[in-house]
């Protein structure tokens, strides 16, 4: 479980995020809505700190992760990664085999068993319902897949470390259609066993989906709820013009 | 609860190469640091104003460096003024005139070659096409000569790079007046690639200054004054030239010092000035 | 009016045309001549003797011109540059473009531009002064002055090459793999060198192979350190590079021992083309990646 507190993030002097404060189910999807720059993929990132790697970026609040705050001093920001995997924009496997992208995070953690990689690989692939695609070319380069093998194999990668949670940002925006619905259908199928958190610049993709949504606005969290209720009944006003499309 | 870190092995890993890294940086700027300093400590004490303003005497036994360094100049005045226009010159066909793929491949294939033969070649075929070939004997000319082909990838290479940045709606706008397309070049082309001529001009004369095997047998190891004109004619050698003879010929280590700072402090201002204008010419492109 | 117009406007482009293909021209002019003048001496001397003769004494009255001591000095030399120069030129470029502050990457760049700037000679002079007797005194030798002692000139001589080709093969490697590598766990450290040293490979090699060109070509500090003795290679041996024996000879040579430098300086340029051609490949490849 997730819980974030009061969380509030600067970039430099300016603030991106003001006083968030959630708490995200375990094994459901969650869904990050709201116009561009409203801060849903900067929330994104704080949960897997890749936010740390901006220079300038300062975080107060907290966020707990399994009761521990991530940013405390008891967490190795290494390990917080490696159960709280994530999945980008744009596909971005490594320019190397396919076997190698899925061994990459099993291998950096410290498995070198060809056995067990020739296990993991099989299974993360399969976990992102791309086994079949690619059993017969796990040598070749990953770049020569299409687009949408490309993200499902990222989330293979992801996959093959062992997670928890799964941040996905915006995931299908640079796919087309079909790509899309495999990846959406992949997503529901996981939530059997990882907590996912997606952004999304589609609102149909969220009532498709996730359980719960979150909408955004200039780096506040103005509303969160179960899905169905936010696109149905939205409590805030200014939700109910985002969704019915007036803005953004 | 425990706090869960990354394993010894990675940690060791991470910080081994880590440290290595630290130990090659710190490598490169020693060298660097040990280099500077150690030739301007040795050769600043042997920089006179006598050995700046004479030139060498058997009867004195004195040694002079004056004839090197009017030397030096001469050369690097003469392979500039063949080079830029020629450098240039090819820079602008290759973005304004070439139409043909081919030539265009080629023309930019030999100039990636030529960047990389090693100066003894250039110099052996010097000596053999001026000095022999074309009669020039052992002379500045054949030697300058000998530069402009050495130096020509660097000013078609940095014009071009310029040339890139003048927008095309600039040419499309002289066109559009009814400008002629040599018009367009001299008026709206050849002004936005002064950046870049002067650019090659600075890292030519960096390299003219440190080139020695291109010039030991096409301008040759005379240290006599000269004017330019008499002086092109003539067999000359250069700073670096003089520092090669007075070190390995004849053990002066004092005066091959004393060349060998003035170099390490021309060559410092070079590449000051190179950055200076590198980042005058960025911030102007910028605005 | 208008034919003389355009009249002018032909003569000017065929102007620009001529000066395009003077760079063609120099490249051929460089081949035939070295070609031409290289031949004689190979055919006099045969080919075989020519390239796998180990003596060479090119002013006795026997003279015997084989030029094997200064082929297999100049690819141990290079050689060994290689493995000393490479991995310190390599870490430097990592850790310029990837962990560097920026105050003191720009400090580092300018040092490794200095690097690049001063001129062979001082190269020499200081090798001779520092690093001939240094060596002498280390290992206990008569003379410092070997194939060691040009193997550190010329290692760090290609540095800069190495370094600069090196640090933009990295800089751009597409942050996206980094991201990636990162969230999965890996550390930045751990990243630069599984992910993006790999991803920047094609131009890494690059500059290894330029590095190549550049200990091959270097005559003048070479000359001043490697006691210029005709002998087969040997790490603490006086020796002879194809450079140096050109540079030492020409001076004063004449009839078929100034053919046979000649010919030595066309085996000088077939390696250099065969490393230029490796060069382009993988620029061409690192580009495509």
């Amino acid at each position: 479980m997730i819980k974030v507190r009061d969380m509030c993030l600067w970039y430099g002097s300016s603030q991106a995020l003001h006083h968030i404060n959630m708490e995200i189910p375990d094994k459901a999807i969650t869904a990050l809505i709201g116009p561009s720059g409203c801060g849903k993929s900067t929330f994104l990132k704080s949960l897997n700190r890749m936010n740390d790697l901006i220079p300038g970026v300062k975080i107060t609040g907290e966020i707990l992760y399994n009761d521990t705050d991530i940013f405390s001093s008891a967490i190795d920001v290494n390990n917080l990664r490696k159960e709280i995997g994530m999945v980008f924009q744009k596909p971005n496997p490594f320019p190397m085999s396919i076997y190698d992208n899925i061994a990459y995070g099993p291998r950096t953690h410290g498995i070198k068993s060809r056995a067990k990689l020739d296990d993991i690989v099989e299974r993360s692939l399969r976990g992102a319902a791309i086994w079949d695609e690619v059993r017969d070319r796990l040598k070749k380069n990953a770049l020569g897949l299409s687009g949408g093998q490309q993200q499902r194999l990222c989330i293979a990668r992801a996959l093959a470390v062992e997670p928890d949670v799964l941040l996905m940002d915006e995931p299908t925006s640079a796919l087309d259609p079909i790509s899309t619905s495999k990846i959406e259908e992949l997503a529901i199928s996981l939530k059997e066993k990882y907590t996912i958190i997606i952004v999304t610049h589609n609102m149909q993709q969220a009532v498709r989906i996730s359980d719960k949504t979150a909408f955004f606005l200039m780096g506040e969290m103005i509303e969160f709820g179960d899905t169905e209720k936010i696109f149905s009944m939205p409590e805030d006003k200014r939700t109910e013009d985002y969704i019915t499309g007036r803005f953004g | 609860m425990e706090k869960q870190t990354i394993s010894g092995k990675r940690k060791f890993y991470i910080g081994t190469l880590r440290f290595l890294m630290y130990l090659s940086a710190a490598i490169t700027c020693g060298l660097v640091l040990f280099i500077v300093i150690y030739v301007l400590i040795k050769g600043i004490p042997n920089i006179s104003w006598e050995l700046l303003s004479t030139q060498p005497s058997y009867i004195d036994k004195s040694i002079g460096i004056l004839p090197d360094i009017l030397n030096t100049l001469y050369i690097i005045i003469a392979a500039l003024l063949i080079v830029i226009p020629v450098g240039a010159g090819a820079a602008v066909y290759l973005t304004e005139y070439a139409k043909n793929k081919k030539i265009v491949a080629i023309i930019e294939y030999t100039a990636e070659t030529l960047s990389g033969i090693p100066s003894i070649i250039f110099g052996l075929v010097g000596m053999l096409f001026f000095c022999e070939f074309m009669n020039m004997k052992t002379s500045l000319i054949a030697g300058a000569l000998t530069l402009v082909i050495m130096n020509l990838p660097t000013i078609m290479r940095t014009t071009q790079e310029s040339l890139k940045t003048v927008p095309q709606s600039y040419r499309e706008g002289a066109f559009g007046l009814g400008a002629g397309k040599w018009r367009t070049i001299r008026t709206v082309v050849l002004p936005g690639c002064i950046d870049g001529i002067i650019t090659g001009c600075i890292l030519s004369i960096g390299r003219i200054l440190g080139e020695s095997a291109a010039l030991l047998f096409t301008a040759g190891s005379a240290h006599v004054l000269n004017g330019f004109f008499q002086a092109l004619g003539d067999p000359g050698s250069t700073l670096t030239v003089a520092l090669y003879f007075y070190a390995k010929e004849r053990g002066e280590f004092g005066v091959a010092f004393a060349i060998a700072a003035i170099l390490m402090i021309l060559t410092l201002l070079i590449n000051l000035l190179a950055a200076f204008v590198g980042a005058v010419f960025k911030k102007r492109r910028k605005i | 009016m208008k034919k003389k117009k355009q009249l002018f406007e032909t003569i000017i482009h065929g102007v620009f045309l001529i000066l395009g293909l003077i760079t063609v021209g120099s490249v051929l002019l460089i081949t035939i001549y070295l070609i031409i003048s290289g031949i004689p001496a190979i055919r006099e001397i045969g080919i075989i003797d020519f390239l796998f003769g180990t003596q060479w004494k090119s002013t006795d009255a026997e003279p015997s011109f084989g030029i094997l001591p200064f082929i297999l000095t100049s690819v141990y030399g290079t050689a060994g540059a290689v493995v000393i120069g490479v991995p310190v030129g390599f870490l430097t470029a990592v850790y310029l473009a990837k962990i560097a502050p920026p105050k003191i990457k720009t400090l580092v760049t300018g040092a490794v531009g200095l690097l690049a700037g001063i001129p062979s000679v001082v190269y020499g002079l200081v090798g001779m002064l520092v690093l001939v007797p240094g060596v002498r005194v280390l290992f206990n030798l008569p003379d410092g002055a070997n194939l060691f002692s040009a193997i550190i000139v010329l290692a760090i001589m290609i540095l800069p090459s190495i370094i600069n080709v090196s640090v933009t093969a990295l800089e751009s490697v597409p942050k996206e793999y980094e991201d990636a590598s990162l969230a999965l766990g890996a550390t930045p450290v751990e990243t630069y060198f599984k992910v993006s040293v790999p991803a920047a490979k094609s131009g890494i090699a690059a500059a290894v192979v330029l590095g190549v060109g550049r200990a091959i070509g270097e005559a003048m500090a070479v000359i001043m350190v490697s006691g210029n003795v005709a002998n087969m290679p040997s790490l603490f041996q006086s020796v002879r590079f194809l450079t140096t024996a050109v540079a030492s000879e020409m001076s004063y040579s004449a009839g078929l021992q100034q053919q046979a430098l000649f010919s030595i300086a066309l085996v000088l340029f077939l390696f250099i083309m065969l490393i230029n051609a490796t060069l382009n490949f993988f620029l061409k490849r690192s580009k495509e990646d």
